[in-house]
Parts: C-alpha cells; structure tokens; sequence
C-alpha cells in the first residue's frame, strides 16, 4: 500500500496533463472522464489509506526524495499520511470527485471545458500535496500551488474585465498572507533547523522555554492562515471570488483550498497552544470574521453571494475553535462543512443553470415545484449549516460553542448571535428562491428545468452526507463517543495534555445546545414570517433602504475604506515615484548624461576643420607638448 | 672598419647631434609649411633621415652594433610606407587633379 501512495496526487497531476494538452484535441467526454476518474482513482487510494492508518493507528511516511540538501539542512519530498492528513484527503478526493462529475454537466456548453478540467485537476493535485507534505516546505509549494489555480479558475471567464480583476485581488490579498507563511518558515527553520514535522513537533515544547520566539512564529503562520481562509482584514477576495464558475466555488473557495488554513494550524496545533497570545487573536479574529461576514450576509441579493459570506463567517467560526483549543471541533466543523457549503454551492449552480444564468434572487421565487431534486438537496444543507439537529451542521457547530464557552462567556454569546444570523440569512436565501411566485422573466420561467443526473447525483451524495456527518462526532452528552475526536486524538495529543480538560458539565452542555438551536428555529422562523408569509422582496438597487441595511448590503463599505486607505495612498505614492523619481530623476540623469555628450561634441566637432595642414601643426604642436611634459617630469 | 670609427669619431658628438637636429627641424617646417603632397612627404623622409644619422652616430660612439641594425628596420619600415603613402598620393591626384593639400578639406566630420 505504501508504495501506491505517492500515485494519490500523482494521478490528479497526470489528469492536468493530459486535459491540458489535449483540451483541443480530445472531446468534451473523454476530457471530462479522465478528469473524473483520475480523481476518483485518487479517492479509491485514499480511501485505502485512511483505513490502514485507521487500523494501524500509525502515520504512514513515505519517503520520495531528497529536494534540497545543504551541508546538514535537508528538505525532503515526502508525505506524511496521520488521521488529520487521511481525513482531509478523503474531503478533497471526495468532494472533489464529486463536483467533478457535476462540471461534466454544468460546464457543457463552454468552450474552455479542456481547460476547466485541466486547472480543476491541478488545483486536486496542489491541494493533496498541500495536506500530505511532511514538512512545512511541501506544504507551501501545495500552498501557492493552490492559490494559482484559484486565480486561474477566478479568472476562468477572463474576457469580462471584472471576473479578471477579482481573480487578480484574490492572487494579491493572498500573496499578502503567503508573506506571513513564508517568514513564518523561515523563522522555524532558523530556531528548528528543519522544516519537517516530525523534527519540530516534538522539540518545540523544549524549544519555547529556551526561549524560541513562538508567538512570532504562530503569528506569521496565522497571517498566512488569515490570507488564504479569508479572515478580517484579508476576506475581500472570497466574495469577489464568486467570479469564477460554480463549481470552482464549490470545491476551492468553500470545501477545501479556504480550510488549508485551519489545516495548517490543526497541524501546527503544538506550537499554537504553546503560544496562548496568538491563540486568544486567532479567537477573536474568527469571531469577530464569523459575525461581521453574518451580518453583511443578511442583506446580500446575489445567490452566490450569500454563500460566499456564509463561507466566511463559517472559516471564522473554525478559526473560533482553533482559538479556543478545540482543535476537533474545528476540523469536525471543516469536514461537515465541505460537505453541506459544497452542496449549497452547487446547488446555486443549479439553480443558476435553471435560470438561465441568472443569480439576483430578487429574479427568483417559486422554484420549489420546478426544481424538486435541488430544492431538497438545498434545503437539507440549509438545515444542516443553521445547525439544526441531527443534520450535521449541528453537533460541529455546538462543539465549537461548547469550547467557546468554556474558553469565555463573551465568546460563546457572540457565537450564538452569529449562528442565529446564520440560520436566519440561510433561510432567506431558501426562501427568496424556492417561495412565492416567480419573479423573473416569461422566457426564463419557460426554460425553467432540473439539472442533468450528473449534477442532480452529486448533490443527493452531499445532501446525505451533510445530513447524517455529524453521526462520526455525536458528544458523549448525547450518548455518543465522537469517533472523530477519538480518531483524532494522537495529532491532538500533545496540545491536549498542555491545555488541561476543560469540560462543561453536561447539564450545561445540554442548555447550551438547546439555546443555539431555540435561536436557530426563531431565525428561521422569522424569516418564514418576513419572506413567506409577508412576501417581502429586497428592494432594488435605486431605492432607498434603511440606513443598516444599507451598511449591509453595501458590505460595510470595506472595500472603498481599502480603496481610500491603502489603495489610494499606494497610488499617489507610484504617481510620484513615476512622475519625479523615474521621469525627473533618473530619466532625467540618463537623458541629460547623453544630451550632455551631444552638446559638446557639436561644439567640439567644429575644431576639425578638414584643413589638413591644420591637422599636421596641431599634431607637432601635441608631440612637442608630450615631449615638454616628459622632460619637466622628469 | 677601424678606420672609418675612428673618422666618425673625429667629429664630435655633439656635431651629429646639432645637424640631425637642424635636419629634423627642416622636416618639421617642410611638413608644417608645404602644400604639395610629395614635399611634405619628402620632409617626412627628412626626419626619419635625421633620426637614422643620430641612431648610427650613437652607435659608433659606444660601439654597439644594435643601434645600426635598428637604422636598417627603420629604413625598411620606411620604404614600405614610401610606397604606401605614394599610392595613396596617386590616387588624391586621380581624384581631385591635384595634390596641394589644401584641397583635402573634405576630411572633416
């Protein structure tokens, strides 16, 4: 088994290769099978893999090359199999496979399909390498990896100047966090002397009372972290990121390239709890992500959109828990979460593909008759991220809560508030879709039609997914031993023993579920009220709205307070470097350097007179002024 | 050869050195005064003359044969450039009729 392992991103990469080189060549069904079966090859190995390391318990290590040796400083290839990295590949194969099937159909029509499928495939290939690399090296080159085919596929549409544009801010916004990542390396490999995981983990707790800077280090990695999953201040690229096609937001911009961050920490868990600074920002930060992206997602119209913030505010809700210590949680919370976001997300693809392109939800209405398959499908997601119970948004979300309010009161109030919002703007966006009456032109409402069965199955798959997920981590409150955390529980170890229990009582635990989930059904049953039962629309673009509304919906106007603050400044700033620095000083040198010569060689060509005379008494002249020189000398 | 050293000798040194420099001046004045091509270049060969007959007389005075044979490099060296700079003469004169230098001030940028 463990000489197949390195075909597990290898076949993704093979898939890039050849969809990227016969895109023209080969037809839209044998791209798009290779594509998906290489994938699905890929799961069938990891599959494979995530029971042996179930049953061994062991880590796999799997040893490919030596990529960089210096003196006694070594990077290896190689890949680190333990229960976080065999779950995760499981997630991005999965999923992966999954919404490559539903591309097959979604993307049928477009004429870079060879494309898609060959940046899809890449994209695959960076995310494995990413969550199985052994050393943060590997990780980073999946990391930046990533981040390209994020910019690709935001840009996969790139002859609208906008789509362009927002992958260009997303390419930029996480290059800022790629910095962060990078010194953070840097720094490990200077305190450590190594990159690898296995080297750091164990000394680090030695290494932070000889005084290593870990709250520097921690913090570097938590930038990195903030870029790439979309945290406050870097979250302005995600919802932009919308851009691409829908399964890209799908699969990269919800279910596995925004959760490397919350990988990335989970791996380094040692070195976060061992700097609880960073740990208390990590909190604060995802909570505060969780609860301002909640908020600007109650206003939003565009059905993308909605989900894009929901994104956001779940990655912060991860970032919460990593926060709090409950490193479980987090990345139980990661896992159900791919499951119902992806299924939301591709169930706005086909609901977008029902309407003929449209995403305004104002547009929408009535759909539930029309499109039975993904109004069922959508709905059980919508249930399942509210965090209603049994579905599996549910026992996630309540694990997180329940560290939250262990860890401070404060936390777990905002938290709830949040899931109230969440469940609120979930079931608006449902019911400005599926409720009411349609709302949209005659000819899309005679074009009206559920999806072909490769992208209706994919979305039942996640739909029972989503609902019953939460099965591998029911809490021993409610009779459950938490499969996941047991089986997580060697990756966790050392942070758990640091960090102490701090368990809640389970009369506690058993208010604290039954508050989130009264806040949960109020939400929705208020925007029942507002949107069913008062049948109100959101009003348009021209009309007035109510002040908080408007702060809403106009996302809080960060991007115009970045725009002022830091992208105006930066362009006065280019402006005067271009206008005097370049033109003025340094054009000006280099210009006047050769008017300069110009000049005087006019002046000085009028000495030859083409007398030659003239030439023969100037040239005795200098000998004997050579010779006057050298006698004088001398 | 006995003979013939001891007659050079019998004239100063600084004899040799007056007229060679007399010679050369005239040189320099003939170059720097002249029109016509072939005086000028004429007035050349004066100089190196005169550089020659100051070469041999040193020899003689410390009798050392080298200065000699450097005066034999030189006036090889000289006929080769005698008839280099005549062929260049020659074809001034096809060109322009004329080999007063004056009519030479196309030479210029």
């Amino acid at each position: 088994m463990n000489n197949l392992i390195w075909l597990i991103p290898v076949l993704p990469l093979a898939g890039f290769i050849i969809n990227g080189l016969g895109r023209n060549a080969l037809s839209k069904g044998v791209i798009g099978t290779i594509g998906s079966l290489l994938v699905l090859a890929s799961f069938g190995l990891s599959v494979a893999t995530f029971f042996q390391v179930k049953s061994t318990g062991a880590p796999v290590n799997v040893h490919l090359f030596d990529w960089i040796s210096v003196g006694t400083f070594h990077i290896q290839m190689a890949f680190l199999i333990d229960q976080l990295s065999s779950i995760m590949l499981l997630i991005i194969t999965g999923v992966g496979f999954l919404i490559h099937l539903y591309s097959v159909g979604y993307m049928h029509d477009d004429a870079g399909f060879g494309k898609f499928f060959a940046y899809l495939n890449l994209f695959v290939f960076f995310m494995l390498l990413l969550v199985m690399g052994s050393n943060y090296v590997v990780m980073f080159i999946g990391w930046e990896g990533v981040g390209l085919c994020s910019y690709l596929l935001i840009g996969f549409w790139y002859t609208n100047p906008s789509y362009a544009d927002a992958a260009k801010k997303a390419f930029i916004m996480n290059r800022i966090g790629d910095l962060g990542f990078l010194l953070g390396i840097f720094l490990l490999m200077d305190q450590f002397g190594s990159v690898a995981y296995a080297d750091i983990f164990p000394k680090a707790v030695g290494a932070v009372s000889h005084g290593a800077p870990i709250v520097l280090i921690t913090l570097l990695l938590f930038v990195g972290a903030v870029g790439k999953s979309a945290q406050l201040p870097l979250f302005t690229w995600l919802p932009d990121a919308m851009a691409g096609p829908t399964p890209v937001s799908a699969l990269i911009h919800a279910a596995t390239m925004v959760t490397a961050g919350i990988y990335m920490i989970a791996r380094s868990n040692i070195l976060f709890t061992l700097a609880p600074t960073t740990m208390e920002i990590i909190a604060i930060i995802g909570l505060a992500t969780a609860a301002f992206a909640a908020l600007i997602a109650l206003t939003q119209t565009d059905i993308k959109k909605v989900l894009a913030y929901s994104t956001v505010s779940q990655l912060g809700y991860m970032f919460l828990g990593l926060g709090v210590g409950a490193y479980t949680g987090a990345f139980f919370h990661v896992l159900t979460h791919a499951f119902f976001k992806a299924l939301l997300f591709l169930g706005a693809g086909s609901v977008i593909h029902a309407m003929s392109g449209e995403q305004d939800m104002r547009k929408m209405g009535g759909l539930k008759g029309k499109i039975k398959t993904t109004f069922i499908t959508m709905l059980v997601g919508t249930i399942a991220i509210a965090g209603i119970p049994p579905f599996s948004g549910f026992f996630s979300k309540d694990e997180i809560l329940a560290a939250a309010f262990a860890h401070s009161t404060v936390f777990y109030v905002i938290g709830v508030i949040t899931a109230g919002l969440t469940s609120f703007y979930m079931f608006r966006m449902m019911y400005l879709t599926f409720w009411g009456k349609f709302r949209g032109t005659h000819e899309q409402e005679h074009h009206l039609h559920e999806s072909p069965a490769n992208m209706t199955i994919p979305l039942i798959i996640l739909a029972v997914l989503s609902a019953i997920a939460g099965a591998i981590g029911v809490p021993a409150v409610l009779g459950g031993h938490h499969e996941l955390g047991a089986y997580l529980a060697p990756v966790f170890e050392q942070s758990h023993k640091l960090l102490g229990e701090h368990e809640v009582s389970h009369s506690t635990e058993w208010i604290l579920m039954g508050t989130s989930v009264l806040i949960a059904l109020a939400a929705m049953g208020y925007a029942y009220s507002k949107y069913v039962s008062g049948a109100s629309v959101p009003v348009s673009d021209e009309e007035e709205r109510p002040a908080l509304a408007n702060l809403s919906y106009n996302k809080f106007y960060i991007d115009e307070l970045y725009d002022k603050i830091i992208r105006k400044p930066l362009d006065s700033l280019s402006n005067f470097l271009y206008r005097v620095v370049e033109k003025m000083g340094i054009d000006g040198f280099v210009n006047g350097l050769g008017q300069g010569t110009m000049d005087t060689s006019k002046g000085l060509r009028l000495l030859q007179t083409g007398n030659v005379g003239f030439y023969i008494f100037m040239m005795v002249l200098g000998i004997i002024g050579i010779l006057i020189y050298s006698l004088v000398k001398i | 050869m006995e003979s013939l050293t001891s007659t050079i000798q019998a004239v100063p040194l600084n004899h040799y050195i007056f007229l060679s420099a007399i010679i050369f001046s005239i040189g320099v004045m003939g170059v720097l005064l002249r029109r016509n091509a072939i005086i000028i270049f004429m007035s050349v060969e004066l100089m190196l003359n005169s550089v020659n007959l100051l070469l041999t007389a040193f020899s003689v005075y410390r009798g050392d044969a080298a200065g000699q044979v450097f005066v034999f490099f030189i006036m090889a060296l000289a006929a080769a450039e005698v008839a280099v700079g005549l062929a260049i003469i020659v074809m001034i004169y096809r060109n322009t009729n004329s080999i007063d230098i004056n009519v030479l001030n196309r030479l210029k940028w």
